[in-house]
């Protein structure tokens, strides 16, 4: 439906509103408090874009680096064109165990690959295991928020959905320890018994091979512990040149993203380990689009991101729309940035004006993103490349524009028509312009022009 | 072509045939190695860092009052069955304690009161106890599923910062043992933004000093 339409609709909800409000205020204040406690916190910023700008320069080395390094330590590696061929992989190895139920951490990349939809198309059922993946899962929604995807829920409607679903029968209080604990009770009965369990990867150093988890809950330890397989799917621009690189990471993404001083588990394995883990690891290098991301030498810096949600809670736009608006795995301003390049400007295009450019999310990026430099590209880019259904509105109102600008008197005949009301600075009443002309405070036309004025003076 | 191939390919193209060159990292940041493990002020700001986590903490003056002080432990969270990391080896008052081994199931560490283990290092500015799945630390599986963790730390283990600590761990990571970074017990946010200590790792975590 597009991001206007979108918006329009989830501003209508003034419970996701609330909801919202009080979630972005909280986070951004603990954020703000844990950031300001570093006196070096602009150097680690500094030092983690460099990062991630280094591993996207010297990509294909640090894959091969890190394939090597798994496969040294007993890992299998598998390559993934697209979404598709990342869930046949995963599919192929869940029927090898005769699996028909897998555990699930939760994980943006199986999310965008859809591999839950997947999985049951070929008859196996993949269980969230994160509280809020499980509510989504549960009432058959979407996720609204990167780290809080429940966010629009309220503990009233997640009562009435463990009642209904995971409680067996019992009558349930409000109160979220309990809720948490009906919860717990649910998913440890998996966790004890489900030989495959699927994980995404916060990182992947290439110089050890350790894949990275990051999380709170302790359902990120269990699927990557217990089970006797373990698959995860990893984008490829989630590797890190060397271990060292871990020493900035682990700061600035915990207290960016939950505005902690460190979340409570982050588990790195290495292939695998003898009497200790999973015996079997296959890890999926992903693909579907981060190249052609990384092809725009602007828009790839958005492949840095390392998903920490800042930029999401500090976004004027996002905080009032919610997740759902952006119709995407990825919301909020790195999602406007996302969400089309993954896509090669065949979705999403709307979502670059989906955004004041007041450049807040920008301040917070750990990785320092410009994201406002990277919309106002795309924005140029879908004008000049849409493939229908594009804002064909910007590129009508410029060229008429262009056209005005074009000589001096063209230029002050345009002026003086605008002042009686018409022409191509003035209304523009219908089509594509009104539409453009709708969403903007234009000045007022002055009375005079400073042209006119200069020239009765002379 | 294979996908592997295939998306190496598709890399190298959109890197150009002329790519940029690769940034070195500024790390201006504070490095490893600036402050000395230890000191009486990292242990202070260690344990202040793990109690605002909801994780008890436990100082202890020397190595012969460690037994007591876990005894008060168990006692105080009823955990009478306990399972150590092999060389976790003290002994608990009032507690039965038996050694881990990679036979038991997850159920067997299920039925269990407690895990105790010692850990690799910690860090003092993040409340971070790091495990490594040697000796002390224990396999994954028993700092998980028991609802209880004990972890004994001695003060000459605890770094500064995280960049002391990944510095330290660089062998075991090149090794390729697996880390586990515990800070605080497991907890969630997921209702309501509202925290809930206890989610699916032990919902009890008490940090030992000794």
């Amino acid at each position: 439906m597009g991001f206007p339409a979108a918006a329009r609709e989830a501003l209508q909800d003034t419970q996701l509103r609330h909801n919202l409000r009080h979630a972005t205020t909280a986070i951004r204040a603990k954020r703000n408090a844990v950031v300001s406690e570093l006196p070096d916190w602009e150097e680690l910023r500094e030092a983690g874009a460099a990062i991630k700008d280094r591993a996207l320069a010297t990509l294909p080395d640090q894959l091969e680096r890190l394939e090597a390094a798994v496969q040294r330590a007993g890992g299998i590696v598998h390559w993934a064109r697209d979404a598709d061929e990342a869930n046949a992989i995963v599919a192929g190895i869940a029927r090898d165990h005769n699996a028909r139920e897998l555990i699930k951490v939760k994980s943006l990349a199986t999310d965008e690959i859809k591999l839950n939809e997947a999985m049951a198309s070929e008859g196996i059922s993949a269980i969230e295991t994160d509280l809020a993946e499980l509510i989504v899962q549960l009432s058959d929604d979407s996720q609204s928020h990167i780290l809080v995807p429940a966010i629009h829920k309220n503990r009233e409607e997640i009562r009435e959905l463990f009642e209904r679903t995971i409680a067996d029968g019992g009558e349930l209080g409000t109160d979220p320890e309990a809720l948490t604990e009906v919860a717990r009770r649910h998913l440890r009965a998996k966790f004890l018994s489900t030989p495959v369990a699927v994980s995404g990867a916060n990182f992947g150093v290439a110089e050890t091979g350790a894949v990275c988890v990051v999380e709170s809950e302790g359902n990120g330890r269990f699927c990557t512990t217990l089970p006797e397989v373990l698959v995860t799917v990893m984008g490829i621009e989630k590797v890190v040149p060397e271990w060292r690189d871990m020493e900035v990471m682990l700061q600035l993404l915990p207290r960016s993203s939950t505005g902690e001083r460190m979340n409570p588990y982050t588990s790195f394995w290495t292939g695998v380990t003898e009497d200790d883990g999973p015996r079997e690891f296959h890890l999926v290098l992903l693909d579907n689009g981060r190249t052609s991301v990384l092809a725009d030498e602007t828009g790839r810096q958005a492949l840095r991101c390392i998903r920490c949600s800042a930029c999401l809670n500090v976004c004027p736009v996002y905080s009032r729309t919610g997740g759902h608006a952006y119709e995407s795995v990825y919301p909020g301003p790195i999602g406007a940035i996302l969400t089309p390049q993954l896509h090669d400007l065949r979705e999403g295009t709307t979502l670059p004006w989906a955004s004041s450019l007041c450049g807040a999310c920008y301040e917070v990026c750990p990785v320092k993103i410009d994201i406002p430099s990277v919309l106002v590209h795309l924005r140029g880019r879908v004008v000049r490349e849409a493939k229908g259904g594009g804002p064909g509105a910007e590129r009508a109102t410029m060229k008429l524009v262009a056209q005005a600008f074009a000589t001096r008197r063209r230029y002050e005949a345009a002026q003086r028509l605008s002042r009686l009301g018409s022409g191509p600075l003035a209304r523009m009443p219908f089509g594509p312009l009104a539409l453009w002309r709708g969403a903007r405070e234009l000045p007022e036309v002055p009375k005079q022009s400073f042209r006119d004025w200069w020239r009765e003076r002379s | 072509m294979s996908a592997r191939e295939e998306v190496m390919a598709a890399v190298k193209s959109a890197l150009g045939p002329d790519p940029q060159p690769a940034p070195e990292v500024p790390r201006g940041y504070r490095a490893a190695g600036l402050v000395p493990a230890g000191s009486p002020e990292l242990v202070e700001l260690f344990c202040e860092r793990v109690a605002d986590y909801k994780a008890e903490v436990h100082r202890v003056s020397g190595a012969d009052d460690l037994p007591a002080a876990l005894a008060d432990v168990c006692a105080a969270r009823r955990s009478s069955q306990v399972l150590r990391a092999p060389a976790a080896d003290w002994d608990i008052d009032g507690a039965e304690v038996r050694l881990d081994s990679p036979h038991l199931s997850p159920q067997d560490l299920d039925s269990v009161d407690a895990a105790l283990t010692g850990c690799a290092l910690a860090i003092a500015e993040t409340g971070t106890i790091v495990l490594d799945g040697g000796p002390l630390s224990g396999r994954r599986a028993l700092t998980l599923v028991p609802d209880h963790h004990i972890c004994v730390v001695r003060p000459d283990q605890v770094v500064a910062n995280v960049p002391d600590a990944i510095d330290q761990l660089a062998d075991a990571a090149r090794a390729g043992r697996p880390l586990t970074f515990v800070s605080g017990p497991s907890a969630t946010s997921d209702i309501e933004l509202q925290r809930v200590e206890g989610v699916h790792g032990p919902r009890m975590l008490d940090v030992v000093i000794a």
